[in-house]
């Protein structure tokens, strides 16, 4: 019995697996944009992206998956193509909510960032570019790494909400035997998500330590 | 000729009108002081010439070349304000050193990406490199520092930190260098290592105009002082006389301040 529930739990665990990878492949290199929207000089841009970001960062993301998932067919008609449309929904709505989350953190970042960093890269003569790759990144990086970890926990638990769109993920699947009478199975999915954080965790003391070597 | 000319540099921040035309010039080898109480506009003179502002008006000139002139309003060339830029150098109160890189890539980091634009650069890149290194480590070894070219930032007390910062100015070739009271953030202990280097420095005829409160220093080792009182030079002159000898009221005033 046991070797069956772990098997069932691991097959619906690689789908909180996949889904926490492809969101976060995809919303940290969006996030970064995001960010620039929303401290752009242009008006309507930054009005338009931190509206945007209020609206995602203020409703449920529970919310968002079922209008991901439903809005599309209910509005024009049209269905969330590919061989499963529910992880696409799940995806898509995982992106963009975590992209809003992400840029708020690397916003808080490159604020954070003295304005005497900059102006020292003006006065050598380095380009707006050099400068924020060269001299901020490295150092926003550093800044929001306490921050993005968190986050970055909170999404492989967040996952699981894809299950309210019928993916079946971990939870579902555990579900899936307390229908049957076998409740035990529901409990230690708990021991998946505890050590994946735990390892998590490792890879984030690791890269802390790494850029322990200098303070800004 | 003059090297740096600065004709009637006006400046305001919405309605304070910061400099209320400013001129002065100097010559090619040496040292200019600015003096004058806090707020006075020293700091918004130095920023304006180094294009850290943009002034409302008047004209800069650094060795011929018109760097700003407040009457062109034509859109500024992002590459070409960067190669006028290059001309100057400033060494900031705040030292403003980049953290993550040591010592040694703190002065050279500008100094090879600018190397990088030469046409030459793919050709000799490992000549060109070791080249821009080892006068690096001149610089710091002038500067007293070969024994830190492996540390950073956080690792160095303020004087030190200081004193990268000028090395990294200086790594550029500037034409002129710019001091905005270079001390003013160090513990006091810790002035003299930076006035030694700056002395050091206008033995080698470097062009240097310097925002300082150390008023014996300026007296000194600058040839002119400038006094800037509420936007506008209240007085100039060579800087013996005008320490020794200050006519204005204002001057007087200032100096008998300082000295309590
Ligand atoms: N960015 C700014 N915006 C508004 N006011 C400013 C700004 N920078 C400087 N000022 C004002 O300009 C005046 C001169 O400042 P500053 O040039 O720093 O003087 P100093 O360096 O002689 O102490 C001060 O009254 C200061 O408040
Ligand atoms: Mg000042």
């Amino acid at each position: 019995m046991f070797s069956v529930v772990n098997k069932e739990l691991l097959e619906g665990f690689l789908y909180n697996v996949e889904l926490f990878t492809i969101t976060l492949l995809l919303s940290l290199p969006l996030g970064l944009i995001v960010a620039f929207g929303s401290m752009s000089k242009f008006a309507p841009l930054k009005v338009l992206t931190r509206g945007f970001v209020w609206a995602i960062r203020g409703t449920p993301l529970m919310l968002q998956l079922f209008v991901v998932m439903y809005m599309p067919g209910l509005v024009f008609g049209w269905q969330i193509p590919g061989s499963n449309p529910r992880m696409t929904a799940a995806v898509i709505a995982f992106v963009i909510n975590y992209s809003c989350y992400f840029s708020e953190i690397y916003r808080g970042g490159i604020e954070s960032i003295p304005k005497g960093q900059y102006e020292a890269g003006q006065v050598l003569g380095m380009t707006k570019t050099q400068t924020f790759f060269r001299v901020v990144l490295l150092q926003v990086v550093k800044n929001i790494v306490p921050p993005m970890s968190n986050e970055i926990m909170t999404l492989i638990k967040d996952t699981s909400l894809s299950n309210v769109i019928a993916v079946t993920e971990i939870i579902m699947a555990a579900n899936a035997f307390s229908g049957k009478g076998l409740i035990w199975p529901l409990f230690y999915t708990g021991i998946f998500f505890l050590l994946f954080c735990g390892i998590l965790t490792i890879v984030f003391n690791k890269i802390e330590k790494k850029l322990d070597y200098f303070k800004s | 000729m003059a090297i740096l000319e600065v004709k009637d540099i006006k400046k305001s921040f919405g309605k304070t009108e910061v400099l209320k035309g400013v001129s002065f010039s100097l010559n090619e080898g040496e040292v200019l002081s600015i003096i004058g109480s806090s707020g006075s506009g020293k700091t918004t003179l130095l920023r304006c010439i180094n294009f850290l502002e943009t002034a409302d008006s008047g004209l800069i000139t650094v060795d011929g070349d018109v760097i700003f002139d407040g009457a062109d309003k034509s859109k500024k060339n992002a590459k070409e304000t960067r190669e006028k830029q290059l001309k100057i150098g400033l060494v900031f109160q705040q030292f403003n050193l980049f953290p993550q890189y040591n010592v040694l890539d703190n002065v050279t980091l500008a100094v090879k990406l600018q190397a990088k634009e030469r046409p030459d650069y793919k050709q000799n890149k490992k000549q060109i490199l070791a080249e821009i290194e080892e006068k690096a480590l001149k610089l710091l070894a002038d500067m007293g520092l070969s024994e830190k070219i492996h540390n950073y930032p956080c690792e160095l007390s303020g004087g030190q930190q200081q004193r990268v910062s000028i090395a990294r100015a200086m790594a550029l070739e500037p034409k002129i260098l710019f001091f905005d009271e270079p001390t003013s953030a160090l513990d006091p202990e810790l002035t003299g290592e930076i006035l030694k280097v700056i002395r050091e420095l206008a033995k080698t005829n470097m062009t240097m105009v310097i925002v300082t409160h150390e008023m014996t220093f300026a007296k000194e080792v600058s040839d002119y002082i400038v006094f800037m009182d509420n936007g506008v030079i209240a007085e100039e002159g060579k800087a013996q006389e005008l320490i020794s000898n200050p006519k204005t009221e204002r001057l007087q005033a200032f100096l008998s301040k300082i000295s309590d």
